[in-house]
């Protein structure tokens, strides 16, 4: 399984110098197996995605936690969803009152997009996705809800030889006393367990989470807390903060690895890098 | 034991945030969490009972009419929603194990998740003073 990180910006895209290195691009990741590929979340950096299909490059399956406008804002841009040859299914959850088409079709319509969903020229198939496991291609996927405010999941991926997790926004950790420390009752964690690749929300630091408690968010330090409970062996630190800059993340996390030894490897999110899970 | 569907876990992290004793069960009735004010009620810690099974929990307190019969358990507001996914709010007196008896008020409602699938259920206990 190969994984391409194409955003990794949380809540607004952040383009200039100062975000060059780790990407100003919000939330969108590629993962490949075989001929078969998938786009997980369509913020800003899946318009870099050069994702030409699956199965006899006719098929691209694009998969959103959910609907917030940094997830969900590359989707316009998406050129596979203009090509009529091309067929395009997007997983994702409904609301209890609205179906997954009703909320997307806020977004793909006028006035904040010139095109209407029901215009698209691609064959455009809406999948709803909550506690639920399928399959595309190679692919076994398990999708279950997480703490985040509206509906919001995560997924666990496993190909023929390696299983990614991903929650790029995500709060285990809201309550009087953070994360409980019986699996049972963490947010994510069946998702998380054992997995080769953990990509996790951690938008801010310890310092910061206090005064941001129940945006939905994660401090790293919680992160590697909950990744260490879940036994990953690799974590990327992503979902950043569109106030860091990349001198103020490398600031952060020398101080985080000065203060935290983890049985796995844990790395900063970085846009462009990839990873093979083979 | 699964993990806990999300719905329940932040019942759970709410109950922990209150100073009023509150009950949270799975779909079976099997009591899952009980915050710190239930502990006066109960007389145990969470962190010392873990999980109770329905059998074990339900002989702790012994609920009385007015008249000071025992109640039928079916006429139990969290029996009732446990059996009907519906909230239900009963005022009666309960007798703990050390046979000290209190008034309550007890309003209870089931957890329906976004798929509006029963979860499970949570009892709020409020003990009635003089009034």
């Amino acid at each position: 399984m190969k994984i391409k990180i194409r955003g990794v910006r949380g809540s607004i895209p952040t383009p200039g110098s100062d975000t060059a290195y780790y990407g100003g691009n919000t939330s969108c990741v590629e993962v490949s197996e075989q001929e078969y590929r998938l786009v997980l979340d369509a913020g800003s950096g899946m318009r870099l995605s050069n994702v030409d299909g699956g199965p006899g490059n006719h098929r691209v399956d694009i998969l959103l936690t959910h609907l917030h406008l940094d997830h969900i804002m590359g989707l316009g841009f998406f050129q596979p969803l203009f090509d009529p040859s091309m067929e395009v299914h997007i997983w994702g959850p409904a609301s209890t009152t609205h179906s997954l088409h009703s909320r997307l079709s806020r977004y793909l319509s006028p006035p904040l997009f010139p095109v209407l969903i029901r215009n698209l020229p691609c064959k455009l198939f809406l999948h709803e996705v909550n506690n639920t496991r399928f399959e595309i291609g190679p692919f076994k996927i398990e999708s279950a809800y997480v703490i985040h405010p509206g509906p919001t999941v995560g997924y666990r991926i496993t190909g023929k030889h390696s299983t990614f997790t991903y929650i790029p926004d995500h709060e285990p950790a809201l309550g009087r006393d953070g994360m409980v420390d019986d699996p049972n009752w963490v947010s994510g964690y069946t998702l998380a367990e054992g997995a080769d690749l953990l990509l996790h929300d951690s938008q801010y630091s310890s310092g910061e989470y206090p005064s941001k408690q129940g945006w939905g968010h994660s401090s790293m330090e919680d992160t590697l807390r909950f990744a260490g409970l879940a036994g990953v062996k690799h974590l990327l630190l992503a979902h950043h903060d569109p106030v860091h800059t990349d001198v103020q993340l490398n600031g952060m996390f020398e101080s985080l690895k000065s203060t935290h030894r983890c049985n796995f490897e844990y790395e900063l999110a970085v846009e462009g890098k990839e990873f093979d899970l083979a | 034991m699964p993990a806990q569907a999300i719905e329940v876990i932040l019942n759970r992290q709410l109950a922990d945030c209150l100073s009023i004793p509150v009950f949270i069960t799975d779909r079976k009735g099997n009591l899952i969490f009980y915050n710190e004010p239930a502990e006066e009620i109960l007389g145990k810690r969470f962190e010392e009972t873990g999980e109770m099974s329905v059998e074990v929990w339900a002989t702790i307190f012994k609920p009385l009419d007015e008249e000071g019969k025992p109640l039928p358990p079916e006429g139990l507001p969290l029996v009732k929603t446990l059996k009907n996914c519906k909230p239900y709010h009963k005022i009666f007196t309960i007798e703990n194990l050390k046979g000290k008896k209190e008034r309550i008020s007890v309003t209870t409602y089931p957890i329906m998740g976004r798929g509006a699938e029963f979860l499970g259920a949570v009892a709020l206990f409020w003990e009635i003073k003089d009034e």
